[in-house]
């Protein structure tokens, strides 16, 4: 390790401020929990994981919707591989594809229009989730199926955007956070501006942070020099990729297709326009309306924490279930499905941290 | 899920087209969201979209926020 980094973290870990500082990025999850950081820091600085694995938030009702969806005689259903093995009510996509459901999954989302030429005969659902930074890849498919004049291909957004679900979380008094490591690659389509706005909202510091072991010590410190010096501002740490001003195109064309819905996220409820859906004017794209799938509401899984670790109350091995009735092989919530999610990057890098004491 | 992989265009197609060469990959992407990018220049990819152009140049900042820090821990 550099030698300046080095000095750098025997400073945080003989730091004696108390702050409990959030990502709200599945990268972060990962990252932090693979770099061994929170092992290291001193118990007074605690590292968070908030609601930043798509697949986590995404509700058992939507999931379940694909699922039947999916599960219709002339439907393939495309998406990403982060989706197939997620739980629903009954079952996951993995499971219709071995009950002989046609379940594709794809890199690119433009891949889904290639798909859909192939196959006139058959009705293309494309599933689309993820954040800003996967939303506007979405866009761009959908204006190209309009262009192309692809009749038979829809997409199922169930896309949700960071910022409300953050005042969710500054607003909620169950829940402890004094400053925000900022989601790098949301960051790269956001700018600093939906941040610095938050900032001064609830008076929080906040660093656009990289995903290095290096860079996530430097946003942690960069959020602990604000806290000292009672500052509340966004900061760019992770500048080599994030511009301040974000990428207006990938803004653009987010705008042009999608308009901010209410959307039910995992454990923190339904958050007032959080979601994406298409436009009045891609209309005839939109898979609920063109399948009349009505909203659902589901019972979350029971005796399943995910809802109270995605909202920062709860760490993983606070569940009854973690590591007993829950594993990755075994999964029973959404966070222990996704490697993103915090109870798989937990329970995957956890056990080294307690050999090690 | 928001995972980038960094790459270095090496041809512009048509259409927003363009490879990448990733890791020594050459793989198709499209750089609609990335309109002005040009043959040579390092981009971060998500999804099979180039998101951002990577400034190799830029340094950390790390030197002068342990001095800061250092700082405050006096004043503290």
């Amino acid at each position: 390790m550099d030698s300046v980094v080095q000095q750098l973290l025997e400073l945080i870990k003989a730091e004696t401020i108390r702050c409990s500082l959030m990502e709200v990025c599945g990268t972060h999850t990962m990252a932090i929990a693979r770099s061994g950081i929170r092992g290291v820091l001193p118990p007074n600085i605690r590292l968070l994981s908030g609601p930043g694995c798509p697949v986590c938030v995404t509700s058992q009702g939507d999931l379940d919707a694909v699922i039947d969806l999916a599960e219709q005689e002339d439907i393939t259903l495309v998406t990403f591989g982060d989706m197939l093995r997620v739980p629903g009510s009954h079952g996951s996509l993995q499971e219709a594809r071995s009950r002989g459901a046609d379940v594709r999954v794809v890199y690119s989302p433009l891949e889904t229009l290639e798909i859909a030429r192939q196959r006139p005969e058959r009705q293309v659902v494309f599933l689309g989730i993820g954040f800003e930074t996967t939303a506007p890849a979405v866009a761009v498919t959908v204006q190209r199926a309009h262009q192309l004049g692809l009749k038979n291909l829809s997409v199922y957004s169930v896309h949700k955007i960071i910022p409300p679900a953050l005042e969710a979380i500054f607003s909620d008094p169950e829940v402890q956070v004094d400053g925000l490591i900022c989601p790098g690659h949301v960051s790269i389509v956001l700018g600093l501006e939906p941040f610095e706005k938050l900032a001064a909202r609830y008076h929080k510091p906040m660093v656009v942070t990289g995903f290095e072991a290096e860079d996530i010590l430097e946003g942690i410190g960069m959020l602990v020099r604000q806290l000292k010096t009672g500052t509340a501002r966004a900061e760019l740490q992770y500048r080599r990729v994030v511009r301040a001003q974000g990428n207006p195109a990938a803004r653009q064309v987010l705008d042009q297709v999608f308009t901010p819905v209410d959307a039910a996220w995992r454990g923190l409820g339904i958050i007032p326009a959080s979601g994406l859906d298409l436009r009045p004017q891609y209309a005839d794209y939109n898979a609920r309306r063109r399948f009349q799938i009505k909203p659902q509401q589901r019972y979350e899984i029971p005796g399943c924490s995910c809802g109270a670790i995605l909202s920062g109350k709860l760490n993983p091995d606070q569940c009854p279930l973690f590591g007993k009735a829950c594993t990755p092989t075994q999964p029973v919530g959404p966070c222990m499905v996704s490697q993103e999610g915090a109870c798989a990057a937990f329970y995957r890098y956890q056990p080294l941290r307690s050999a090690e004491v | 899920m928001c995972l980038g992989v960094p790459g270095q265009i090496v041809e512009i197609q048509p259409d927003w087209g363009a490879v990448a060469d990733v890791d020594g990959n050459q793989v198709q992407i499209s750089v609609a969201l990335l309109p002005d990018v040009k043959v040579g220049d390092y981009v971060l990819i998500h999804a099979g979209f180039a998101m951002e152009l990577i400034d190799r140049e830029i340094a950390r900042e790390t030197r002068q926020l342990l001095e800061e820090l250092k700082e405050l821990r006096q004043d503290g």
